[in-house]
């Protein structure tokens, strides 16, 4: 376990929203997806997805609604709302414009 | 914001939803989870397994899901009801700190509604802090009154008060539908009232013009009057009241919180008209009361004060000489000397809360110490630390609650009680104390010591848990050796709490021997079956000396015929009063240079000695026949002899007034014993004492010696002087024995004596119980060890006293250290004692006895059981 790299901390939420931004999703979806598309490099752990759902839920920045699954299993399906989108855009902003900072500092040196 | 609030309510509601659906995805969750590793190649079980490797905790996972969304006072509710089943498990546990700590916060509140009654609440006047008592003061006396002509001269010609009044003493006879009845009353100036900021509730208070000899007699009520006296009926205003034989118009009623501590009067009248001794610089008969100037400072105030009395004793030297000024602001006037008394309660019961707060938090450590298991369990399960010291906080804040529910009603029930410390005269004096109650503030007060209750609670067990290894006491299974922290902690708390219990006995005892010694001063005469009473004789129409004196012939005579009655005498001022009506003698042959020598001037009837039993020292008393066609003549006290005929005799010898005018000449004829005149802890001064039949004076003060008990008595005595004349007022009907309990040093020592005597007693039971508490958990903690020592050949004496020494080294280290904070509370309470110095080592010597044997009983059923361990069961429980 020890062996991948710790998510940057507060990047959690942006990447839920971003995940969520492609179309709503349950749970274990967006864990599984953000392994997927980083390559399992970046992993959700579980102990902090359903907090964040959580914390998320409580903003407003997404509203969750039970459906069915392929498999005929219920499950709990998180969509983004307007102002989560809203939310991802400030959020994805502040990133970059951090990202870049950190990069100007690194390359500088 | 708001929103967030409403839907984390929302979820309050239905949490057991909220519960559903988190677990029902969770498990969907793992399911995902399982399935994605099977199809990587594991088998069903292995990846069942790792799946719930990978999510980890299910319970915490929920816990913290929960946290985000959940109020804390769901699982505060949780807390809760673990902990009152906790307290319920253990009653005895429960019931001690509960009741301990019930105990020390209702005695600290009570005391502490005292304190504010009379320290913190406002007096009832506008801008009270400015008020100040103003009085004249010469080397004989700090704080004396003044003459009218002075006040005058002061209140025109200050700069300093935005008003300076005047008020004095007086004592009206009342005619009314029930007979005349002598009331307390005042004569004020007529800005008295508007200087203090108190208007009438009913009619009006007095203005200027009420206060000239031109303007109709007026009187204002107080509430209390009005309620008691005319039935609180709306038409007084206006109503006519014969008081001292002339009409007076009730003019107004004062408010019901209005109350003037300096003279409990129950009628207001002005000044009106200057009396005889009004109308001279030489007699003071007047309070002052000033109003500073809001930009003026006490000390700005005082100075010129100074100034003024400074140029009075250069206009008027023949009376004013000597005469200087002094102003004390007024709550101190009313509280100075009940302040010690307060302070030293309120840190009696201060020691006490402090001893029932250590004694609980040792018992808080025991009982985290035997819960070791139960916490190292939860921690083990999933419990954050975060949640066990919540866990511990609600314990404290549920025991802090229960006991704060027993001890606001046993506070407000204190109150009332402790009243009753407070006889009926001296609460005269008191007025404020009568608004004692949990006022607000008193409320705040309990409310800041139930805080420091909780904090001090919580934090104890939470120590334990910080400061130890969940791991460490994992392995251990809350078994083995006593825990370092709880040796440490504890035994600490226990020295702790002996050392306050030693402080508050060691004050105790001083107090009590200050009392004992109060009580066995020489009264030199014999209180037992006196009765006392004032006559009021001047509203009366007996002004005239050939009136008063048919009237003492008659009362003499008429109360001495009644069954029962043994003798009967009057004087002008009661023993057990004050060492007060000085005047200046100089003795007739003795070298004189210019000094003025003062002793108490009192008048009496020929049998006043006889009848308090006074012992006659040398020559003899005067008798009904020394009267006006003999010579004068006096008796003199024992100290006038000690101060003034060192080694002379005095009988024969004659002494006359400050100028030895032919008039004032007198014989001695005799020496008594010192009859003491002043309060108990009074010194005996020089006294002069003239027969009535030469120099008669219009106060009488009856004595009267009974055979049976003087109390049930008064009645028949009171109407015997109405059935002389029913116009004469009676009023302070006191048996000698109350009026030595209950004079002002006596009522303050025995009231703290008794006050502090319970808080050590408790203080004494609370240390022991600690004591006992730290014993007996230790030798539960060393059975297996002291098992082993017996399997080795130790004796029950050697375990007797390995456990005895153990408890004799607290208790000696506590005591000593008690000691050691004697001195501090013995410097605090020096101002109440009396007789007795603050470090009076028989008094330490008993108290350190006391508590060592305390101490030796409370742990001798710990040792006793530790010997009685037997050996061959306490190894087998292994």
């Amino acid at each position: 376990m020890g062996k991948k790299p710790e998510l940057l901390p507060g990047t959690l939420d942006l990447l839920i929203l971003k995940t969520l931004s492609r179309g709503s999703m349950h749970g274990y979806g967006i864990a599984a997806f953000i392994k997927r598309i980083s390559v399992d490099v970046l992993t959700v752990e579980e102990g902090s997805l359903y907090p964040a759902l959580q914390r998320l839920l409580l903003q407003r920045w997404v509203k969750a609604a039970w459906k069915v699954t392929e498999t005929k299993r219920r499950a709990r399906y998180y969509t983004l709302t307007r102002e989560g989108r809203r939310q991802l855009g400030d959020e994805l902003s502040q990133y970059e414009s951090m990202i870049a900072a950190i990069g100007r500092v690194l390359q500088d040196t | 914001m708001l929103l967030r609030v409403l839907r984390k309510l929302q979820l309050l509601i239905w949490r057991r939803r909220f519960h559903r659906d988190l677990g029902e995805e969770m498990s969907f969750h793992r399911e995902q989870v399982e399935e994605q590793f099977r199809t990587e190649g594991m088998s069903a079980e292995q990846a069942h397994r790792a799946a719930r490797q990978q999510f980890g905790n299910d319970l915490q996972l929920r816990e913290q899901s929960q946290d985000v969304m959940a109020f804390r006072l769901e699982s505060m509710l949780q807390d809760l009801r673990f902990a009152v089943r906790q307290l319920r498990k253990n009653p005895a546990f429960a019931g001690t700190a509960i009741v301990v700590l019930a105990l020390g916060m209702a005695a600290t509140v009570a005391i502490f509604a005292f304190v504010d009654a009379a320290l913190l609440q406002p007096l009832p006047y506008q801008n009270p802090s400015r008020l100040v008592v103003a009085y004249e003061t010469t080397n004989a006396c700090r704080e004396c009154t003044l003459s009218y002509l002075d006040y005058l001269d002061w209140k025109k010609t200050n700069t300093v008060f935005s008003s300076f009044e005047a008020w004095d003493a007086s004592v009206y006879l009342w005619r009314s539908p029930e007979g005349v009845q002598a009331v307390r009353s005042a004569h004020v100036s007529g800005g008295f009232f508007r200087s203090l900021g108190v208007a009438a509730m009913l009619g009006r208070v007095f203005t200027d013009t009420d206060d000239t000899p031109a303007a109709p007699r007026a009187v204002v009520l107080t509430y209390g009057a009005w309620q008691s006296r005319f039935g609180g009926r709306q038409d007084i205003v206006g109503q006519s009241l014969i008081l001292d034989n002339a009409a007076y118009s009730v003019i107004g009623v004062l408010p019901r919180e209005f109350h003037f501590a300096l003279r409990a009067a129950e009628f207001f009248t002005t000044i009106h008209d200057p009396s005889r001794c009004e109308q001279s610089r030489d007699c003071h008969d007047l309070n002052g009361l000033g109003r500073l100037r809001d930009s003026v400072s006490l000390d700005a105030a005082m100075a010129e004060t100074k100034a003024i009395a400074a140029r009075l004793e250069k206009e008027y030297p023949e009376s004013n000489k000597g005469r200087s000024a002094r102003l004390v602001p007024f709550r101190d006037a009313i509280v100075g000397d009940i302040r010690p008394t307060l302070l030293v309660l309120a840190s009696g019961a201060g020691l006490l809360l402090l001893i029932a707060y250590a004694n609980v938090a040792s018992l808080l450590l025991v009982r985290a110490e035997s819960r070791k298991r139960e916490t190292v369990l939860r921690g083990v399960l999933g419990a954050s630390v975060a949640r066990l010291i919540r866990q511990f906080v609600t314990e404290g804040v549920l025991l802090v609650a229960v006991a704060v529910a027993l001890a606001m009603p046993a506070a407000s029930a204190a109150i009332p009680w402790l009243f009753t410390l407070i006889p009926e005269r001296r609460l005269r004096g008191m007025p404020y104390f009568r608004d004692a109650g949990l006022h607000p503030r008193v409320l705040l007060f309990a409310a800041a010591v139930s805080l420091l209750a909780v904090v001090v609670f919580s934090v104890t067990p939470v120590l334990r848990l910080s400061l130890s290894n969940l791991r460490e006491d994992l392995a251990e299974g809350g078994r083995g050796a006593a825990g370092t922290l709880w040796k440490r902690f504890g035994s600490n708390l226990v020295v702790a709490e002996l050392a306050i219990a030693m402080v508050l006995l060691a004050s105790a005892g001083l107090l009590g021997k200050s009392l004992y010694r109060m009580f066995h001063v020489d009264l030199n005469f014999n209180p037992a079956n006196l009765a006392t009473l004032e006559v009021n004789v001047h509203g009366a129409g007996y002004v005239k000396t050939d009136r008063l004196r048919t009237l003492s012939q008659r009362l003499v005579e008429h109360i001495s015929a009644m069954p029962g009655v043994v003798s009967v005498a009057h004087t002008s001022d009661l023993p057990i009063t004050c060492n007060c009506d000085s005047v200046e003698f100089r003795v007739l042959g003795h070298p004189w240079y210019g000094e003025h020598d003062k002793a108490l001037q009192r008048v009496t009837s020929a049998d006043y000695f006889e009848a308090l039993r006074a012992r006659l020292i040398a020559g003899r008393f005067y008798t009904e026949a020394d009267d006006r066609s003999k010579p004068r003549v006096v008796v003199i006290n024992r100290a006038l002899v000690k101060q003034f005929f060192a080694g002379e005799d005095p009988v024969g010898r004659t002494i006359g007034d400050a100028g030895l005018s032919p008039e004032s000449l007198a014989q001695v004829i005799g020496v008594v014993d010192d009859v003491r005149e002043g309060d108990l802890v009074e010194p005996l001064v020089p006294a002069l004492y003239y027969p009535f039949q030469q120099d008669t004076d219009g106060t009488l003060f009856l004595v009267v010696r009974t055979g049976p008990a003087p109390g049930p008595m008064m009645p028949s005595l009171v109407r015997a002087i109405h059935q002389v004349d029913p116009n004469l007022g009676v009023r302070n009907e006191f048996v000698m024995d109350d009026r030595i309990n209950d004079s002002p040093a006596a009522f303050l020592n025995r009231s703290s004596a008794w006050l502090v005597g319970g808080f050590a007693a408790s203080a004494l039971l609370l240390g022991a119980i600690g004591l006992y508490g730290v014993i007996a958990y230790s030798v539960s903690q060393r059975t297996r060890e002291i098992g082993v020592r017996m399997a080795l050949g130790a004796q029950r004496g050697a375990v007797y006293r390995l456990i005895l020494g153990q408890a004799g080294f607290l208790a000696a280290v506590g005591i000593v250290v008690g000691l050691a904070g004697s001195v501090p509370a013995a410097a605090l309470l020096k101002s109440l004692l009396f007789g007795v110095q603050s470090w009076d080592v028989p008094t330490l010597i008993g108290v350190a006895v006391v508590l060592g044997i305390c101490a030796l009983l409370a742990s001798y059923l710990p040792a006793r059981r530790a010997a009685s361990v037997n050996p061959v069961e306490a190894l087998r429980a292994e």
